[in-house]
């Protein structure tokens, strides 16, 4: 993504009561991009949106818009829109009045305005529910209508606050798919808030993980995935075994007192380091054949693979496979070199958070 | 199997039908007893062969003395409800933006009054505004002639504003606090200012309770007879002193119940307007 950068938020910090909720948070969000925040709940998600959205003023730092400090303007001057969480539609209002609300209110001609509620709807996959109150219609509607209603206003950004948290599996995924495919006709950027990992992986150009007011990781799903900084990301962005080990030299690590193959190098020798191994990457071979021996201690079918508890060397190993083998079974247990991550071991929250935020 | 549901569903409706026993019971001998009394009093006369039937209590409308009161009631009230309507709005409002669920002192303190007795409240005020009363007494310190301030209309739309201001206040609170938050900022992130906000989300959201509020203050002062005769002396009648008359002083009790019917009816005709009002409004925004 070299598209220019559009939100500049700078050295944001934000308390409550005395509890700091965001501590000097530096973040880029590029023209055109879709941006997901994503961390576990209370992390600061929300204030951090509607610090964009200018609901919450920060008690430190800046937020630029397109080269403007807009730290202390109002709401209804920003050039961005947002869909709430619990939809906030006018419930006193049609749907089509609902959707012309912001239009009104800039005094858009008769015209201008029909067309534009015709086009949204159109977009929304809810044409002829102009008349329609809010309340006559299903959650996953009133979402869409939310989503219309901020739309239509052309702004530059959207930002959404968890859009989808209130709605059932199945129709969770078809309203993926439909903000995705939003997003690419109206090429506007999108801040997506949201707790879960899968959403934020199918969905995002960009991730940017959270916890405890730090940003800890910001990159590509791929990267976010595949390459983890630390052990705080690896285990809330899918499962993963999270394993504390010693470098023995470069591309050589010690976890549960046997040496693996790894690819990283430079970490130091004897230094304490996390490693982490993805459940799909562990492989189940005969006990002669691994690097270490278990058994098979649980298995699970789950459609797409079997999941497996295998217990070796004092350790629980989660393992995805499409082979299945029984419970009670002696394996070996051996991992490519490419899949094994390793990551410095995090002091405190702050370390967690350093040398992330350079872009 | 189906019908075995059916029987259940009958049984539990029979069972149900028994828990509102108690309140049907309340309900007959409170409100449709006395109700039948009233229109059985009113629409009959006493005649030396007993009583007849007549339209005659209802008629004693028409009379001059009593077609003025009611003019003047009408009046006063219409005055005092749209008076604390604008009183009680922006004090709903700010009780709203201090969110005081957590702090209920600021509400405590305008509920005050109502835990005092409603007759004892109009005595204290009536000594405040009286010729030798407390105003006029601090007046005269400063040499000013004595004002008048008792026994005017003024008086007694002061007295309803300040017993029922209350009743307007809490329906109005009620409904602002259930405004989500989420929603005002929503019409902010469209682009309406503060003032375009209030008129168009706000405002409208408001008005069921407006409209109880009206209801709970327009029907006691339409009928109130204690406030009128403490504060408006007896020059200043009003249709709740002429029924009050009629039953305690003058024992006509087919005359009395007659022009509270009457009344009756002008409530639910002003009811039936508010609520008409109500739904086109709530549509129309
Ligand atoms: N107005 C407020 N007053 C006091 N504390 C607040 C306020 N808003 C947020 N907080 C606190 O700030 C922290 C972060 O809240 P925030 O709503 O940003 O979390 P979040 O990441 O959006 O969580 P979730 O996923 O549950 O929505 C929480 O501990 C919350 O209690
Ligand atoms: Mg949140």
């Amino acid at each position: 993504m070299e598209n220019k950068k559009l939100i500049n938020l700078s050295h944001i910090s934000k308390s409550f009561d005395g509890e700091l909720i965001l501590d000097d948070l530096n973040l880029y969000i590029r023209e055109n991009e879709f941006l997901t925040i994503l961390g576990p709940s209370g992390c600061g998600k929300t204030t951090m949106l509607r610090i964009i959205g200018g609901f919450e003023t920060p008690d430190a730092g800046q937020v630029i818009f397109d080269g403007k400090d807009i730290t202390k303007l109002p709401p209804n001057e920003r050039q961005l829109n947002t869909v709430f969480q619990k939809y906030a539609l006018f419930t006193h209002m049609t749907i089509a009045d609902n959707i012309a609300f912001g239009l009104n209110i800039k005094k858009k001609s008769k015209q201008y305005i029909q067309d534009k509620i015709k086009y949204a709807l159109k977009l929304v996959n809810l044409d002829g529910y102009e008349n329609r109150m809010p309340d006559s219609l299903s959650g996953g509607q009133q979402q869409r209508i939310a989503i219309a209603r901020a739309i239509v206003n052309e702004p530059k950004v959207l930002l959404l606050d968890e859009p989808l948290g209130a709605l059932d599996l199945k129709l969770r995924q078809d309203m993926q798919y439909e903000l995705i495919r939003l997003k690419n006709e109206l090429g506007i950027t999108f801040v997506y808030v949201t707790h879960d990992q899968e959403e934020a992986l199918t969905m995002s150009d960009t991730i940017v993980v959270m916890n405890k007011g730090y940003i800890q990781q910001i990159g590509t799903p791929e990267m976010i995935y595949n390459e983890p900084q630390n052990a705080f990301v690896a285990d809330f962005i899918g499962e993963s075994n999270i394993i504390s080990g010693t470098m023995v030299r470069d591309k050589l690590v010690n976890i549960l007192g046997a040496n693996f193959e790894c690819v990283d190098e430079g970490l130091g020798i004897n230094k304490s380091v996390d490693v982490v191994i993805r459940p799909e990457d562990v492989d189940l071979l005969p006990p002669e054949k691994g690097i270490i021996k278990g058994r098979v201690t649980s298995l699970i079918f789950k459609g797409v693979h079997y999941e497996m508890e295998v217990m070796a060397n004092g350790f629980e190993w989660l393992v995805h496979s499409t082979d299945l083998v029984p419970v009670g079974q002696e394996v070996g247990i051996w991992v490519d070199p490419f899949n094994i991550q390793i990551m410095n071991k995090p002091e405190s929250d702050d370390e967690e958070a350093v040398g992330v935020v350079d872009e | 199997m189906r019908e075995r549901f059916k029987r259940k569903m009958q049984t539990s409706g029979v069972f149900r039908q028994l828990l509102a026993g108690p309140y049907i019971v309340w309900m007959v001998a409170f409100i449709v007893i006395p109700l039948l009394l009233i229109a059985y009093y009113g629409f009959t006369v006493k005649t030396d062969d007993g009583l007849r039937f007549s339209l005659s209590n209802l008629t004693l409308i028409a009379n001059p003395i009593n077609l003025k009161a009611l003019g003047l009631s009408l009046e006063l009230s219409l005055i005092s409800t749209i008076i604390c309507l604008i009183l009680a709005y922006p004090i709903a409002l700010m009780l709203r933006n201090r969110n005081v669920g957590s702090d209920s002192f600021v509400i405590m303190i305008f509920m005050l009054p109502m835990w005092m007795n409603f007759l004892l409240r109009t005595i204290a005020w009536q000594n405040i505004l009286e010729k030798t009363g407390v105003i006029n007494s601090l007046l005269s310190v400063f040499g000013i002639k004595p004002l008048n301030l008792i026994n005017t209309s003024g008086a007694i739309v002061f007295g309803m504003v300040y017993n029922f201001l209350p009743f307007m206040i809490l329906p109005i609170y009620n409904v602002l606090v259930k405004i989500d938050q989420n929603v005002i900022n929503a019409a902010r992130d469209l682009g309406a200012n503060a003032f375009q906000t209030f008129i168009k989300v706000i405002l409208p959201l408001s008005v069921p309770g407006m409209i109880s509020g009206i209801t709970m203050v327009f029907v006691p002062s339409l009928t109130t007879f204690v406030i009128s005769s403490i504060l408006g002396g007896s020059k200043i009648v009003l249709i709740g002193n002429v029924i009050e008359q009629q039953f305690k002083f003058l024992g006509n009790w087919n005359a009395g119940s007659g022009l509270s019917l009457v009344l009756m009816i002008f409530i639910l005709i002003s009811m039936a307007l508010v609520s008409i009002y109500d739904k086109d409004d709530v549509k129309g925004f």
